[in-house]
């Protein structure tokens, strides 16, 4: 490999954050984010500390998506993680969880307190519909690639995925520890 | 409206461990939960369904929101907590051991043979919040233009959401 190569991958030397950098970044993301997390933590994290090279955030992400869970949440918890262990793992959490929480909470409370005002309810009864948009072009995103290209079995599991839980209410745990085996050992023969 | 804390508290672990692709992906066993129970209607599930995507932060957030309606403060931090401690536990775990799996074939095969049930599962929650969200026709177009807009465009999807905001104080929708 040529050295400057290397010398690009390896761009941004990292100097480990401390405990409380750690806390302090993710407590800015969380409350800069809106409409989706992960862009700016990416830019955080990458662009302006350098804490991670793009490859090493790339691929802690997979890893995220991949585990059940909140994937910023469980970025958080995996950044904090490999630089200060346990500790670091608690101010990730923290710092993208607390601020958040108590404005939802105060929004929460102002929801139940003045929820029936004529005011309130009509913008909510606009923003509820807009919500379900945005979860809508998530879902085209995400299955774009599922439905593309010619007959596999994996459309076949998004799709009885979608009717055991959407229509026929099943519970979503048995759904999905039914569902995963065979889905997964479908991926595994169609990579041979 | 207080329930017991623990049959608030307990389905939410579980759901930890099954939330693939993220906390949109339980959205509709939650709802299930919560109507079951008695605990809300359809119309507030969707509404702190809507706060919970218009606050800042990760959309983890709809689980403390119910908790907070159902069970106070008390009720908010620990579905919070159940939803969020056994997949963070894994993450601990498996962070410093996965450099040595990236590239192992089971491990490409787990990753896409669970991108279709999560397809599924975003799908059908997309399907119970539009359900629970557009009683009127409005409604359904308000999701529908927000759909195109976030799929169609690089534009911050806060501006649907104020324009919805508007389009509702307005009181058409």
């Amino acid at each position: 490999m040529p050295p400057s190569a290397t010398a690009a991958d390896s761009a941004a030397p990292v100097s480990p954050p401390s405990v409380a950098a750690i806390f302090l970044g993710f407590l800015t993301i969380s409350l800069i984010a809106f409409g989706g997390v992960l862009p700016w933590a990416r830019r955080m994290i990458v662009e302006q500390k350098g804490w991670l090279s793009g490859t090493e955030f790339t691929e802690m992400l997979a890893l995220c998506q991949f585990l059940p869970g909140p994937n910023i949440v469980n970025l958080s918890v995996a950044l904090g993680a490999r630089f200060h262990g346990i500790p670091g793992a608690f101010a990730g959490f923290g710092g993208i969880m607390v601020m958040p929480m108590a404005i939802v909470m105060a929004l929460g409370a102002v929801y139940e307190r003045y929820g029936n005002l004529p005011a309130l309810h009509g913008i909510l009864a606009g923003l509820a519909p807009a919500a379900a948009g945005l979860v809508i072009a998530t879902v085209v995103k995400i299955g774009l690639p599922v439905f593309r290209g010619g007959f596999h079995v994996g459309k076949l599991f998004a799709v009885v995925a979608f009717a055991a839980v959407a229509l026929l209410h099943f519970p979503l745990p048995y759904v999905v520890v039914a569902l995963a085996p065979f889905s997964v050992a479908a991926a595994w023969w169609r990579l041979r | 409206m207080k329930a017991g804390l623990p049959s608030l508290v307990l389905p939410f672990l579980a759901l930890s461990m099954v939330a693939i692709g993220g906390a949109n992906a339980t959205v509709p066993e939650m709802h299930r939960l919560v109507t079951a129970a008695g605990w809300m209607s359809d119309d507030t599930f969707a509404n702190l369904f809507a706060i919970s995507t218009t606050a800042p932060g990760p959309n983890v957030l709809i689980v403390t929101l119910i908790g907070w309606h159902v069970s106070g403060l008390l009720g908010a931090l620990l579905t919070t907590l159940a939803f969020c401690l056994p997949c963070s536990l894994l993450t601990f775990a498996v962070a410093s051991v996965w450099d040595r799996f990236r590239a192992a074939r089971w491990r490409i095969a787990v990753q896409a043979g669970l991108v279709p049930l999560t397809t599924g599962l975003i799908a059908a929650s997309a399907y119970v919040i539009a359900r629970a969200a557009d009683d009127t026709a409005v409604a359904g177009l308000i999701t529908l233009g927000t759909a195109a807009l976030a799929f169609f465009t690089r534009i911050n999807p806060l501006w649907a959401l104020g324009a919805a905001a508007l389009i509702g104080l307005a009181g058409v929708a």
